[in-house]
């Protein structure tokens, strides 16, 4: 139906996607299909299996060997070209629709989360078949991974079984009749092959989603993903549509910029969103309620004051006077969310450590910030980050030099 | 189809070994970028000299004393650690000349070709010290430059800045001049090098110090500025206090 | 034996400015460049970032960011029958190192030749006739015209963002900007900069003497602003920590700024830093240039094949590595032969610090840019009548005072000791109530036939190479010049309000200890006859016509302003002659 209606699917154009939030239509049996592929090429990119399954810069593209850090060890991710023997080559689609979206491999062995299977297993049975016919296109690599290198006893797969049955639901997303088709387009998305749940929810200390609080923030690799409902002060409650849309395409907005890991997931894989699912998930997003937090506590007057003098002296330069930053170049404290996380671990960071914001093709400038480690006790750094986060209209609880301290410790070793 | 992706981590730049094994590297793809990159600042601590002996020491903050003397107002170059400054100084690159052009032959010039010595300026403070301590030692009774009174070094610093008292082996008219410049450099550079303690320079003259931004002050002419000095390392208003 | 790398398409010496310009123009035509750098990499939020860039001692004092003579330096004597020392630390100028050039550290003063430098001996000639010349003196005609360059000048401008206000548009003469320029096609990108108190009280004193004073184009900019390349720029926050520094929040036109994040993401750019090009190799025919060999810093040698090379490593640079790879026939003085390390200039500077009553001035010097300041251009080129006056030349003038760092600007009123307890109470006095302009006046420098370049006899750089040796000197029409220039300038210092003047002309003999800018030029000229220049019109080597060399020392001599607008205009000129014809028809562009 859709090839005589669109003859040629453009990449990107995904217009004959849109006709619903990608519930199954029947499986195009021809899996080497041109539209077929390039849907799943699209796919891929919207899931981004390639920043995973792919070792920074030296590798071959998806062939495995990354190490990825997770709060239980380190793991390594597998090769997933179609190579025969190291690779998924030889695996039936049921095989790889099971890893991909129940967790389980060809041999019943379970996968760690760090393959965010409960969220792709929202993803129908045919999106999976379009990656897979898209992977099965790539270069294979004859390259054998050890993947399981997390320390006893988060080694034993047979663990995972038992955290299944805690923290995992199979099936694919359900739409939401009472919403529109781009809300249920974007939370389509956002819940299953974008994966944001996967570092934007916070997770119980086995590494389970904790759903009530879907998407109100994660700690993890040092730093604080935050929370990306419409709350106002914590959240994007403050982001219009297109600062949600710029931000996914540029790394970049009016109001703050990309760094660390998200970077990442911004050039490998939300910059090339074609605008309809960009417009989707602002629009899922903007709908997730609001926190019901209590007032955060007050910060106390010598704190402010210190702060405001550190702030005057140290960061006034780029992010102004009045917080406002300068628009797509030095982020807006005053508005944003990452300042002002309940945990402010990504502000710490940032502050004792510097960064680079992400470069992309629209927004190649990528600002850095210095690091104040050096410079700042931590102390300073408390009263200047909880000035910043009370200065202007919005409060968030003040930051202790004790967190500071901690943060300091945690980031002496690490190498990014 | 092969994804090439060449700027894979945006922002991190990509160090690439060359073909042929070398230690040439080649930069693309992104901005470099790495943790602790850049050099900050390490600040001067107080405690023994690193460069002077004790005497020399005790010449170099009777000098600065004499360069900057103290007033109600404000401290001395001793006080305000100017011979802490050219101490630190002397005992790092800049005493040793690091960096500058150091072959030989080295042949007298004129005044416009510049310093044409082997001996750098810890070389020369040394020597130098030394010829002055002699001097007086020589000249007023066995005593050093240090135990002169002020009137008495005034006049004889006077006389060696006017080329009327030579001091052996050593052009002193030139040392005196290094001196003066030693000293007030110290005194005016950030106090993380030793000098201009507690910012004393820079409170006397009204300057405010190590800051980035005046947008909101350039239009206010003929006003006061009304915030005070900060040193790179800060100033007490950055703690809160308790 | 060096070690043989992959051959690119075009090899780029010295990533500054120019050489930014050229592997950004040049990759957009396809080629695959790689430029080799000698210096570092270097970028605001790690090498100098607003919390430690401000930093007087480190950077202006001791000058971090420089070249180290000990690296390589140069040897100097004024006259031809002196033996000339070398420069064991800088003194009158100071070399770039890294990644950005002196495109990091500069003021962003970023000025347009006038139309009449560019046929300064054609004009000149004309207009008091050849007798008025001094007979040693050597300058010529560019070969271009500034028409030939305003569009050119005009996309640097539009690159950078610059910062000013137009004085003549298409020919139409605006108030408020200099309405000595030549005609510029459109506005600057972003308005004047706002100027503080005694930049602004110079241009009161100027305009009541009956000048046209103007804002001082700044590459700092006064706003946000976004270039055509996408790249984003943000205010500068008048630091005072502009020339000798770094710009820690992204407000100063830099290679780094403008051009090197988009550029560092083109698939067919790379570089390399920590490289130092040694010579530029030639085939058998002497004609043709197959690439480069540089050293590591472990001291070994590679060879860097390319089919176009691109010399542009600032002008002293450029002339040792061509008298090194021994293109063009070296300068002989006395025969008045040869071209590569004729016509070397400077830029004659000098100032009026002024001293003002303290209870009713107070400047805070500390607020200003690099390129602050209130500007007239009066005395500029030719725009005044130099019959009665018995010299050629000059430039522009103002309170272009740059920062309040104290080190270098505790200044005293004239005959105060310059130590103790009067001196330290004169310091506290004067302060906040004087005025430095620093270049307050910035004149020209023209060419002569005993100012040049060669290699010493006797000193050698760390290779065991000849250094470069600098025969330079005043003569008596800048020295003319300057007298004149400062006495004007003067004159305004005392009508804002100054009580005592400190009036600072520049003397002969030319003293290498003094800085006076870091504006050297010529040493491998451009020019129409290959006779007395070492570069057609398009900045080809005559010689070798798969060589090009951008930079200052294409200039037959000094103008009255800041060279790098005019560097960078030239550098968009030859890209343009590369892009449109050399690289259809490879080989010299113009027969002479």
């Amino acid at each position: 139906m859709r090839k005589a209606a669109i003859p040629f699917v453009v990449f990107g154009a995904a217009a004959a996607w849109l006709a619903g939030p990608g519930l199954g239509t029947a499986a195009d049996p021809d899996g080497q299909a041109f539209d077929r592929i390039a849907k799943g090429r699209y796919l891929t990119t919207v899931a981004d299996c390639y920043a995973c399954h792919t070792v920074l810069d030296a590798g071959k593209p998806f062939a495995g060997g990354r190490p990825i850090e997770t709060p239980f060890g380190i793991i390594t991710s597998s090769n997933i070209t179609p190579d025969n023997e190291t690779g998924i080559g030889a695996w039936s689609d049921q095989q790889f629709v099971d890893a991909v979206r129940r967790g389980v491999r060809p041999n019943g062995s379970r996968l760690y989360p760090a393959m965010p299977f409960p969220a792709y297993t929202k993803m129908t049975h045919d999106d999976v078949l379009a990656i897979r016919a898209y992977l099965a296109t790539v270069e294979p690599v004859h390259q054998a991974v050890k993947a399981n290198t997390l320390p006893f006893p988060f080694d034993i797969r047979e663990a995972m079984r038992p955290w299944d049955a805690l923290y995992f639901t199979e099936g694919e997303f359900q739409p939401d009749s009472s919403q529109s088709a781009d809300w249920n387009r974007g939370a389509y998305l956002v819940q299953g092959p974008g994966h944001c749940t996967a570092c934007h929810t916070p997770k119980t200390s086995l590494g389970g989603d904790k759903s009530g609080d879907n998407l109100r923030g994660f700690n993890l690799q040092g730093w604080f993903a935050p929370d990306i409902t419409a709350d106002t002060s914590q959240g994007l409650g403050q982001w219009s549509e297109d600062d949600i849309k710029g931000y996914l395409r540029t790394g970049h907005n009016r109001m703050t910029a990309a760094t660390g890991p998200m970077a990442e997931e911004i050039v490998n894989s939300t910059s090339q969103y074609n605008d309809s699912d960009l417009h989707a998930i602002a629009t899922y997003l903007k709908s997730l309620p609001a926190r019901q937090d209590k007032a955060p506590a007050q910060a106390g007057q010598p704190v402010m004051a210190a702060g405001q003098a550190i702030y005057r002296d140290q960061c006034s330069a780029c992010h102004g006077l009045d917080g406002q930053g300068v628009a797509m170049l030095f982020p807006s404290l005053a508005q944003s969310s990452l300042a002002h996380a309940s945990d402010p671990t990504s502000a710490i960071r940032l502050v004792l450590r510097g960064g680079r914001s992400v470069a992309t093709k629209a927004e190649p400038t990528a600002p850095g910030m210095p690091s104040f480690g050096w410079q700042l006790n931590d102390e300073q750094v408390a009263a200047v980050l909880t000035y910043i986060r009370n200065a202007w209209k919005t409060a968030a609880a003040p930051v202790s030099a004790d967190a500071v301290g901690k943060a300091r410790d945690q980031l002496r070793t690490r190498s990014d | 189809m092969v994804m090439r992706r060449r700027d894979f981590l945006a922002g991190t730049a990509i160090l690439v070994l060359s073909t042929m094994n070398s230690r040439a590297t080649v930069i693309s793809g992104g901005l470099p970028w790495t943790p602790n990159a850049g050099s900050p600042p390490v600040p001067v601590r107080p405690g023994p000299w690193h460069f002077f002996t004790s005497d020399e020491g005790r010449a170099v903050e009777a000098l600065a004393d004499r360069i900057i003397p103290s007033d109600p107002q404000t401290p001395g170059g001793k006080d305000s650690g100017c011979a802490v400054f050219i101490d630190r100084q002397l005992a790092g690159p800049y005493g040793r000349s690091d960096g500058h052009y150091t072959q030989p032959p080295f042949m007298s010039g004129t005044k416009q070709q510049g310093a044409q010595s082997a001996d750098g300026p810890a070389a020369t403070y040394r020597k130098a010290l030394a010829a002055l301590d002699r001097y007086c030692q020589a000249s007023y009774q066995g005593k050093r430059f240090a135990d002169l009174s002020d009137e008495q070094k005034d006049e004889l610093l006077k006389s060696i800045e006017d080329e009327k008292t030579k001091l052996e082996g050593i052009d002193a008219q030139s040392f005196f001049e290094l001196v003066v410049k030693d000293v007030q450099e110290g005194f005016f550079a950030d106090p993380l090098y030793g000098g201009n303690r507690d910012m004393v320079a820079w409170k006397m003259i009204g300057y405010p110090g190590a800051r980035y931004n005046y947008l909101d002050w350039v239009e206010r002419h003929n006003e006061r500025f009304p915030l005070p000095p900060v040193s790179i390392t800060g100033r007490a208003d950055w703690t809160p206090k308790t | 034996m060096s070690r043989k790398l992959p051959k690119k398409d075009v090899v780029i010496v010295g990533l500054g400015w120019t050489g930014s310009i050229m592997a950004n123009e040049l990759t957009d035509e396809g080629l695959d460049v790689i430029a080799i750098e000698r210096g570092p990499w270097r970028d605001a939020p790690t090498e100098f970032p607003p919390n430690y860039a401000q930093d007087e001692l480190r950077y202006r004092i001791r000058h971090e960011l420089f070249l180290r003579p000990e690296q390589l330096t140069f040897t100097f004597r004024n006259k031809m029958n002196q033996t000339a020392l070398p420069i064991r630390d800088w003194g009158s100028f100071m070399p770039p190192n890294g990644v950005g050039g002196g495109g990091v550290h500069w003021n962003a003063e970023t000025f347009r030749f006038l139309p009449t430098d560019f046929v300064l001996r054609t004009h000149l000639t004309e207009r008091y006739g050849a007798a008025f010349l001094p007979e040693d003196m050597t300058i010529q005609d560019f070969g271009v015209t500034y028409d030939d360059l305003e569009p050119h000048y005009d996309t640097f401008e539009y690159l950078c963002g610059t910062s000013g206000t137009a004085g003549n548009l298409r020919g139409q003469i605006q108030e408020g900007g200099n309405p000595f320029e030549g005609p510029r096609s459109r506005p600057y990108p972003t308005p004047a900069q706002k100027q503080p108190f005694s930049h602004t009280l110079f241009g009161k004193a100027a305009r009541e003497l009956g000048y046209k004073p103007f804002p001082q184009p700044s590459g700092n900019l006064s706003q946000a602003y976004t270039n055509p390349l996408g790249i984003r720029m943000g205010p500068c926050t008048y630091c005072g920590f502009c020339e000798w520094f770094g710009c820690g929040n992204y407000s100063k036109a830099s290679p780094q700024t403008t051009i090197l994040p988009l550029l560092i993401r083109k698939s067919n750019f790379s570089f390399r830093d920590n490289s130092e090009v040694l010579h530029i190799n030639l085939d058998g025919s002497g004609k043709r240039a197959t690439g480069v060999t540089f050293v590591d810093t472990g001291g070994v040698e590679w060879e860097q094949p390319a089919d176009l090379v691109i010399l542009s490593a600032y002008t002293m640079f450029n002339v040792q590595l061509l008298l090194h790879s021994k293109i063009g026939t070296p300068y002989d003085p006395v025969a008045n032969k040869g071209v590569i390390g004729r016509n070397f200039t400077h830029q004659t500077i000098s100032t009026v610090n002024g001293f003002f009553d303290n209870k009713k001035f107070n400047f805070n010097p500390f607020i200003a840019s690099g390129a602050i300041g209130m500007c007239i251009d009066e005395f500029n080129g030719d725009n005044f009548d130099h019959g009665p006056l018995g010299f050629v030349g000059g430039g522009y003038m103002g309170q272009v005072q740059t920062g309040g760092r104290p080190i270098q600007s505790t200044g005293v009123p004239p005959g105060t000791p310059k130590w103790g307890a009067q001196w330290k109470s004169a310091v506290r006095d004067n302060y906040l109530s004087q005025v430095r302009p620093g270049t307050g006046v910035h004149g020209s420098f023209y060419s002569y036939r005993d100012v040049y370049l060669d290699l010493d006899p006797t000193y050698k750089d760390r290779f065991g190479r000849p250094l470069m040796r600098m025969t330079i000197d005043f003569h008596d029409n800048e020295i003319k010049q300057n007298a004149f220039l400062t006495d004007k300038f003067a004159e305004i210092i005392r009508a804002m309000g100054a009580h005592t003047l400190d009036k600072q002309y520049r003397k002969a003999p030319y003293d290498a200890t003094e800085y006076q800018t870091t504006h050297l030029n010529g040493g491998a000229i451009m020019g129409t006859d290959p006779a007395t220049s070492a570069l057609n019109r398009y900045l080809q080597s005559w010689d070798v016509s798969n060589l090009f060399v951008t930079g200052a020392s294409a200039f037959p001599q000094n103008a009255g302003y800041n060279p790098t607008g005019t560097v960078a205009a030239l550098a968009f000129w030859a890209a343009t002659a590369i892009r449109g014809q050399y690289l259809k028809n490879p080989g010299p562009l113009v027969h002479a």
